[in-house]
């Protein structure tokens, strides 16, 4: 414990005491709107908690529709619900719990924490914050409501087709599903983006990689492995919804489709959407272990190792879920492997608590146990991992009822005991403590409750039940194990009951900063809805422990920027590796724009569904109209008076950044990395319709190969118009103003000449996309290009438009900046699927 | 919710109780048996670690500071998080490989091949050595001891085909046929059932499979060829005309008739069948009659139309009758 002793006190970088007036400045900055206009606030103090609260409504929610699923399986043959009543609960537990609870109940742990463990005000992007919540939670309760007209979806929230084609599944129902759940996912993909911005940009001073709290890191990693994953379940879900509207066959195999494309793009998402999941709660479990022992997280680096290495590994599983779709047994081992190669960095971090625990003296509150109750739940549901990683194994457990025990081992054990630690642990941080009398209650009631209900299952999937059935004949030796299970679940629901109520009576938002746990990091400062008072000079992984007159200092004012020196909202921009202060970002104050695109895009996607299509068509306008409106008056804005300030320690900023040393060039960069991957799982999806068609039906007859000569022009086209936006960008604050003004049109010409042309190519071949999976996937990769063309006119109108409204000059250049950036992607991403399409089918012949 | 009532699903009195008809581990064949064995391994050695990991987890809260301090070493969590499962993990890893070779290394040149061709939610069952004739539904029966081959597909969705008793499971795709081979090496009668949600009805698309000696499996093949009789008495041949006349044979075939409906179930020699609707019913008389009459209380969305308000009661005795005199 050496290390924790105090160090000398170094004088803070802010002179103490602080004048007066500069508090009651910082606060009216921040000051949160009243009444109705309340929820146009962004700011991750109001949004945050809300988020976590809406998460777990939603987990309240699949939670009940688990007991009537397990109300119907207590006996053999009992008919409580029909057949399809039963088909949609279980589709709408398990799409709800992964897709409305698990991942944004961590994201909204993160938007709530983090900002406060960085030390930063803010997150970068809040009212995107505020917009990815506002659609999670508008969308998501439509969605949830689907349920009581029959109108839920009904294949399971795998949607494998052929089940889910027109033919099978003629109804609203997995419509609602592709999207329903499709646009949410947009939530989490922009939460993502503000969560990497946010923590490789927004960290206090000092506050290195290697300084970073553990949640943090988990958090990024999870906020990477969402980008690379996530698209590939937005695009499985759109071939899918393509093929009901429209009759394009990516899936049927009498066109030349294939079932199994959907599953490879499904689980190269969902297996590791399962990590997505584990990750960020494993970094609460490092963040709250160290505290409950009062010692340092053991093997700190190996950790972060852990962490990362989880997330590659990751994506090299998704096979896993495909083990008895006839793939040759000796080429699973490959993904065998892969899979014992993955519990390794959960070991790593299994036994870095528990030496952690074993260097410090654990203190018995109800963190611990659910941190317990965690260590013992998930290392039993990972040992069962290992065994459905092994093959042979697999063939038996898969779709039985073994996997149902396994994998709510690891969710429950892997997400939900580490969270209800958090919600024991965290709750003081942001409000008040709970009880510990109700929490003891409400963890062994959970605890029981989840393996009396859980572990009998491993059996009933031995005697041979299967997934996803509404019943069960008597006689196989099922009778005892089901009845376990459903009483398991009363108790498990008793015990959350507990919990709830706790929570309804001991919980109020405000006050905070006691640090209850005496824990060592950053999230335990006072912290108004400005954040902190100041923002703190890290020296230390476990700042507060290191030096315990650091709290005391910051929530004095004596750190950095304890001011607010613009008269607005400030974010502390700061190096990525380093955290070395680059510049003081102003950010907007709040608005109603964000909300009135969030309405507009779940209308947007619910008129579609049903389909309502005039009401779509407005609502899209009006989402469209919304987005400009916000980044309009918002975003990019006029260099700000003063423009330079001090920070503290002597160290002057900028309050005005362009190019590459900003937030927003760095989520446009992200954004593509995202439009990237979706594009990647397009091209693959192309290449893997060509192998199961082979060079003779690719392609087949009556199609041809797509015309070179306007393939050739269209690239040409596509470069031209990047090109013209780099050099309306060069122009800009050097050359004239109607020279970048020419450019921009020149490009919007280029771009929309090039799409004419890259899609005449396939046309006047004959390529057609309802006839065959050819013309489908090809189609499919030109509609993609052509939306990014549509949006890149749209981002190079404006950015004309701002030219034209004196917004836009040598120093006030983001918006060209980004558009700049977003345009060479689209000539880029153009080029290469031309190639494909032009190129591959001729190499074949 | 319509009404509640007990679903009818079927049992053989005769297997009610047995516990083991649709088990992993009690194996009645070669590939089964392989499995059981691994999974014995996998349960013990899980078992194991996990009473390790929980024990050390015990001693890092309540052991004396000396063991402790050995915990809360670095070199500890090497040694449990890497250098452990490394191995362990490598060791199983050979194993698993072995295993999954012995598993698909052909046995014999020419095994016996059944066609299983899955359609929302029964199971149509055919011997092509046999010729055109040798067809059944939602019941197979194999002879003990003799490589089989399943050549799996599907006529509209996903489906999987598990028979816990002899191997694992193997999806019926779209679009594809997949094999599985195994040697039945006890004689008995398994349960299987689909294994991948194929929709309303997913829950009741079971089938018996009848592992038997040689002789008597040949003798049941050679009976499926065979046209059936004329109808022996008066009922019956009531039934047989009002099985005509309600346009049964649209979808359902009988051999040596001029029904050759393909949509349904072959009925040939229905009435020998160990259940009725894919695991929905038993087979009698009293079944087939409500089967006909109440198709669609009793599987609800399932293909077969229900019969109720458009036969009289003394025709669907009388075809119900004729259907179970069908062995």
């Amino acid at each position: 414990m050496d290390d924790l002793a105090p160090r000398t006190a170094r004088s803070t970088p802010n002179p103490l005491p602080r004048p007066p007036e500069e508090l009651a400045r910082l606060e009216e900055a921040w000051r949160m709107p009243r009444g109705l206009a309340r929820i146009t606030e962004y700011n991750n103090n109001l949004i945050g908690p809300l988020f976590v609260g809406t998460a777990l409504l939603f987990f309240v929610l699949a939670g009940i529709l688990a007991l009537i699923i397990r109300a119907q399986l207590a006996f053999p043959g009992l008919t409580l619900v029909a057949p399809g009543t039963f088909n949609q609960l279980f589709t709408m537990h398990g799409t709800v719990m992964m897709f409305l609870f698990a991942v944004p109940a961590v994201e909204a742990v993160a938007i709530t924490l983090l900002p406060a463990m960085l030390g930063a005000r803010e997150l970068p992007f809040p009212r995107l914050g505020a917009y990815a919540y506002l659609i999670y939670a508008i969308g998501g309760l439509s969605f949830f409501a689907s349920i009581f007209f029959g109108a839920a979806p009904d294949g399971g929230w795998f949607m494998y087709p052929p089940l889910t084609s027109k033919e099978n599944s003629p109804g609203i129902n997995t419509d609602m599903y592709l999207l329903g759940i499709g646009f949410i996912e947009i939530s989490a993909i922009a939460g993502a983006i503000e969560l990497i911005v946010g923590i490789l940009r927004c960290r206090a001073p000092g506050m290195t990689l290697g300084r970073m709290p553990i949640f943090a890191w988990a958090m990024l990693v999870f906020a990477a492995m969402v980008i690379f994953a996530f698209p590939a379940v937005i695009v499985a879900s759109t071939l899918l919804e393509l093929e009901r509207a429209f009759g394009w066959p990516f899936f049927l195999p009498e066109y030349g489709g294939d079932p199994l494309l959907w599953q490879h793009l499904f689980w190269f998402f969902g297996h590791p959407e399962v990590y997505v999941i584990f990750l960020p709660a494993a970094g609460m479990v490092s963040m709250i272990v160290p505290a409950m022992a009062q010692a340092r997280l053991l093997a700190h680096s190996l950790v972060v190792m852990a962490l990362v290495g989880t997330g590659f590994i990751s994506f090299g599983l998704w096979v896993h879920h495909m083990y008895t779709t006839g793939i040759p047994p000796l080429s699973l081992s490959f993904f065998a492997a892969a899979g014992f190669a993955v519990s390794i960095p959960s070991g790593i971090q299994v036994f870095a608590w528990i030496g952690t625990i074993a260097s410090g003296r654990l203190r018995f509150s109800t963190p611990s146990l659910h941190i317990l109750g965690f260590l013992f739940v998930f290392v039993l549901g990972g040992l069962t991992g290992v065994m459905v990683a092994v093959t042979p194994f697999d063939w038996q457990a898969h779709d039985s009822y073994f996997v149902v025990a396994h994998l709510h081992y690891v969710l429950i054990g892997g997400m939900v005991f580490p969270l209800l630690a958090g919600l024991y642990y965290w709750a003081p941080a942001v409000g008040s403590p709970l009880s510990e009398r109700l929490g003891r209650w409400g963890f062994w009631l959970i605890f029981g409750g989840v393996n009396l209900t859980f572990f009998p299952m491993h059996i009933s999937g031995l005697m041979g039940m299967p997934r996803r059935i509404y019943t069960y004949p008597s006689g196989l030796g099922l009778e005892v194990w089901n009845l376990l299970s459903s009483t398991g679940a009363a108790m498990t629901a008793l015990g959350f009951l507990v919990v709830l109520l706790d929570v309804a009576k001991n919980f109020r938002l405000g006050g905070g900063g006691s640090n209850l746990w005496q824990a060592g990091t950053l999230e335990w400062l006072d912290n108004g809805n400005y954040g902190p008072r100041s923002i703190v000079r890290v020296t230390d992984r476990y700042p507060l422990w290191v030096d315990p007159d650091v709290k005391r200092q910051v929530e004095a004012g004596g750190h950095y920027l304890p001011m607010t020196a613009t008269g607005g909202r400030e974010a502390l921009v700061t190096s990525p590796a380093e955290a070395i202060p680059q510049y003081v970002a102003p950010l907007p104050f709040p608005g109603p724009a964000h909300v009135v695109a969030a309405v507009g895009t779940c209308a947007f996607f619910f008129a579609l569904t049903v389909p309502l299509l005039v009401e779509a068509a407005v609502a899209f306008v009006v989402t469209l109209g919304a987005m400009i409106w916000w980044l309009w008056q918002g975003t990019d804005p006029a260099p700000p008076q003063p423009a330079t300030v001090d920070i503290g320690d002597g160290i002057r900023l900028p309050t005005h950044a362009t190019g590459p040393l900003t937030t927003s060039w760095w989520a446009m960069v992200t954004l593509m990395l995202v439009q990237g991957t979706a594009y990647a799982c397009l091209l693959s999806s192309w290449l893997y319709l060509w192998l199961v068609n082979g060079d003779a039906m690719w392609p087949p007859p009556g199609q041809g190969v797509p015309l070179g000569g306007f393939g050739l022009l269209a690239a040409g086209l596509y470069a031209a118009g990047g090109l013209a936006m780099g050099a309306a960008a060069w122009l800009l604050g050097r050359g004239p103003v109607w020279a970048v003004r020419l450019m921009l049109l020149a490009a919007m010409a280029c771009f929309t000449a090039g799409a004419g042309a890259d899609g005449w190519a396939l046309w006047a071949a004959g390529i057609r996309p309802t006839a065959h999976a050819y013309g489908a996937a090809g189609f499919a990769i030109f509609a993609w290009q052509a939306m990014h063309v549509a949006l890149a006119l749209l981002l190079a109108g404006y950015t004309l438009a701002r030219s034209l409204a004196g917004m836009l000059d040598g120093r006030r250049r983001l918006t060209m900046d980004n558009a700049g950036l977003f345009c060479g992607y689209v000539a880029a991403q153009g080029i290469v699927g031309l190639a494909l399409l032009h190129l591959f089918p001729r190499l074949l012949t | 919710m319509r009404r509640l009532r007990a679903l009818p699903l079927a049992f053989s009195p005769a297997l009610a109780g047995c516990s083991g008809v649709q088990a992993v581990l009690d194996p009645h064949g070669d590939a089964a048996a392989l499995i059981a064995h691994l999974s014995w391994l996998l349960f013990a050695g899980g078992a194991a670690i996990f009473l390790l990991v929980m024990g050390l987890l015990a001693l890092a809260i309540l052991a004396p500071v000396r063991i402790r301090a050995a915990l809360g070493s670095r070199r500890f969590v090497l040694i449990g998080g890497i250098i452990f499962p490394s191995v362990t993990l490598a060791a199983l890893l050979a194993h698993t490989m072995g295993v999954s070779r012995a598993l698909v290394l052909p046995r014999e040149e020419r095994p016996l091949r059944v066609e299983v061709i899955a359609r929302q939610y029964w199971w149509e069952v055919r011997y092509p050595h046999a010729g055109e004739g040798a067809v059944t539904a939602n019941e197979i029966h194999l002879p003990v001891g003799r490589e089989v081959e399943l050549q799996l597909s599907s006529a509209d969705v996903i489906h999987s085909l598990w028979i816990p008793g002899l191997h694992g499971k193997m999806d019926m795709i779209p679009g594809r046929v997949n094999l599985q081979r195994f040697t039945p090496t006890r004689t008995g009668v398994l349960r299987g059932q689909c294994a991948e949600f194929c929709g309303l009805q997913h829950s009741i698309m079971a089938f018996w499979t009848v592992v038997q000696e040689p002789a008597e499996f040949e003798a049941w093949l050679a009976r499926q060829r065979e046209p059936i009789p004329p109808p022996t008495d008066a009922q019956a041949a009531r039934g047989m005309r009002v099985f005509g006349e309600a346009g049964c044979g649209a979808c359902h075939a009988v051999r040596g008739t001029e029904w050759r409906g393909q949509l349904g179930p072959d009925l040939s020699r229905v009435g020998s069948r160990m259940s009725l609707a894919a695991g929905a019913l038993e087979n009698h008389r009293g079944t087939l009659a409500g089967w006909i009459a109440g198709a669609q209380d009793i599987k609800p969305g399932n293909s077969m139309p229900a019969y109720g308000r458009v036969l009289e009661g003394e025709d669907l005795l009388a075809l119900a009758a004729w259907l179970e005199g069908l062995r």
